[in-house]
């Protein structure tokens, strides 16, 4: 009987945390974090001001964009970067660069302009990533560390649609585990010079901004490679709007689904590197792709991930359109539908018929 | 509503007199090990998998239920394949406003509330329809982190993950490994449907 009333208890709790946009937990993803490597209390103490004081941002920190943006329910966001001095990123494979230790990396999420929260990622040991986020107070003056679980549902983004702030085991369902963790948004096709014009929600290049040439010059980058500035990466297609899908989809679902993941199911990759090398044959291995995931009103078993000339048939499609919780692509971070990429995907979709060679 | 309660309660009953009885110990039968000293390794992690599946109620729900001559109990012919895929479940009654927000199957592997339909996973190895591609990471980490496959959409009540994310990396890697040391059934589970009023 007690194992009945346990079972009861549990799912009364699951039914609890329903109201929230992701379930709710005791979560530790390490299993003993060293106190040292804990992230600071506050915002100010991770090194992104000057004088530890919410204020002007330390020289030493780099601002960068990246030309494909992650979807993040439309809020305003601005991205930095700290290396130890005279450290350097290991790039010997230039689709995985290894940061050192001590490497910092924050962005920040506005909303109509009010600082929503300010995320943290921190390379503390060869094996021990930390992140974090800080959320900020109503008047913007300060931003304190949020608990581990998060905190559903913290501010409205559309009417009865709520942004909620990552748990630390959010964190780690993107960026990996705190023992090698992966810096998403900052790497070489994100950073190229040869941004791509009709990126969706692409962000201008403000002066100072860290790019691939940049990193290049002021050798930042280890080993150096002069084809870095002569000849910077891009979507490896002919075709201008398939460039700016696969950016999209590469920054937005790549990395999950990047041919390396567990996620069974999914046999295609979109991975920056293989859009960067040959961007049409990532489009072939989507076509006619069967997913296990079941395209409502389409014959069990016989659902793709894309389908040319019909977006309705395409998992990718109706998955990036939805907002349930179950069946929404990126499965986090997100409660909007990207309203202008969903329908920048359908058109390609429509015509991508006679891409498909 | 009156029928799930005593359903509910006849399950914790059975589940109360299982340990010991015949069909428990079918349940759960460890492959022989072989006789080198890695697989005896290998074979007490199994064992210690096996008791934690035992005790840690994974029967409750990844092993459907069939109404026996003393009442409801574990199917052993297919344990830990979650729902049955050839048991379409209708669309669930609506439930009047009201303290009573949730419902069970028969076979206790489906399961309607705010959160939409659930339907218990197929734990074992088959790689189209069960664990068979998971890795030990990826299952740890689908535990601590209540994301299916460790990533992806949230894994929905009642798996009673933020309890079990808890446990150890060995106890939960002892787990896998007993998981894995199962025969694979090929069962796909239907996919979780969400609630009406979010899918717009």
């Amino acid at each position: 009987m007690t194992r009945g009333l346990v079972c009861a208890g549990v799912m009364l709790l699951g039914a609890l945390t329903l109201s929230a946009t992701r379930p709710a937990g005791p979560v530790v993803l390490a299993s003993a974090v060293d106190a040292d490597l804990a992230p600071p209390a506050r915002l100010a103490d991770t090194g992104l001001y000057v004088d530890g004081r919410i204020g002007d941002i330390d020289p030493r920190v780099r601002p960068f964009s990246p030309q494909y943006p992650l979807w993040s329910d439309g809020m305003t966001k601005r991205r930095w970067i700290s290396l130890p001095a005279g450290a350097t990123i290991d790039a010997s494979d230039e689709h995985a660069w290894v940061f050192p230790v001590g490497t910092r990396l924050w962005k920040e999420f506005s909303l109509d302009s009010r600082r929503i929260e300010t995320r943290f990622l921190w390379r503390a040991t060869a094996s021990r990533w930390v992140s974090a986020s800080y959320v900020w107070n109503e008047d913007g003056t300060d931003a304190a560390l949020a608990p581990a679980e998060g905190i559903p549902g913290f501010v409205e983004v559309a009417p009865g649609r709520r942004h909620s702030i990552p748990g630390r085991s959010d964190c780690a369902a993107c960026h990996g585990p705190a023992d090698r963790a992966q810096v998403l948004g900052f790497n070489a096709l994100q950073l190229s010079t040869d941004r791509d014009p009709a990126a969706i929600h692409g962000e201008p290049l403000r002066p100072g901004m860290l790019t691939l040439r940049t990193l290049e010059e002021q050798r930042l980058l280890v080993p150096s490679r002069p084809e870095r500035v002569t000849a910077p990466p891009r979507v490896r297609t002919n075709d201008p709007v398939t460039r700016t899908m696969l950016g999209y989809l590469s920054a937005n679902c790549g990395v999950c689904h990047n041919g390396n993941s567990e996620i069974a199911g999914f046999a295609a990759s979109l991975a920056y590197r293989d859009v960067v090398t040959d961007g049409d044959a990532v489009v072939r291995s989507l076509v006619g792709q069967q997913t296990r995931w079941q395209i409502p009103g389409v014959p069990e078993g016989r659902s793709v991930l894309l389908q040319p000339g019909a977006p309705e048939q395409s998992a990718i499609y109706v998955r990036m359109k939805s907002r349930s919780p179950s069946s929404q692509m990126a499965p986090l971070g997100s409660v909007l539908r990207d309203e202008e990429a969903v329908a920048a995907l359908a058109r390609w979709i429509d015509v991508t018929r006679g891409r498909t060679h | 509503m009156t029928r799930n309660l005593l359903t509910t309660s006849a399950l914790a009953l059975a589940f109360a007199a299982l340990p010991g009885t015949v069909g428990w110990k079918i349940m759960h039968a460890v492959p022989a090990a072989a006789s080198t000293a890695a697989a005896v390794v290998d074979q007490a992690r199994i064992e210690r998998g096996a008791y934690l599946v035992r005790t840690m109620g994974c029967n409750d729900c990844h092993t459907p239920w069939k109404m026996g001559a003393r009442g409801p109990e574990p199917d052993v012919t297919r344990a830990l394949t979650g729902h049955p895929a050839d048991m379409v479940m209708p669309p669930p009654p609506k439930l009047p406003e009201g303290p009573w927000v949730w419902l069970g199957g028969a076979t206790n592997t489906a399961f309607a509330g705010p959160w939409g339909v659930s339907f218990s996973a197929n734990l074992t190895p088959d790689p189209d329809t069960g664990l068979g591609k998971w890795t030990q990471e990826t299952f740890i980490t689908a535990l601590r982190t209540g994301r299916h496959e460790g990533k992806g959409r949230p894994i929905l009540p009642p798996m009673p993950w933020p309890m079990y994310g808890q446990a150890t990396d060995e106890d939960l890697g002892a787990i896998f490994a007993y998981l894995q040391s199962l025969a694979p059934v090929k069962n796909r589970v239907p996919a979780p449907v969400d609630p009406v009023e979010s899918q717009r």
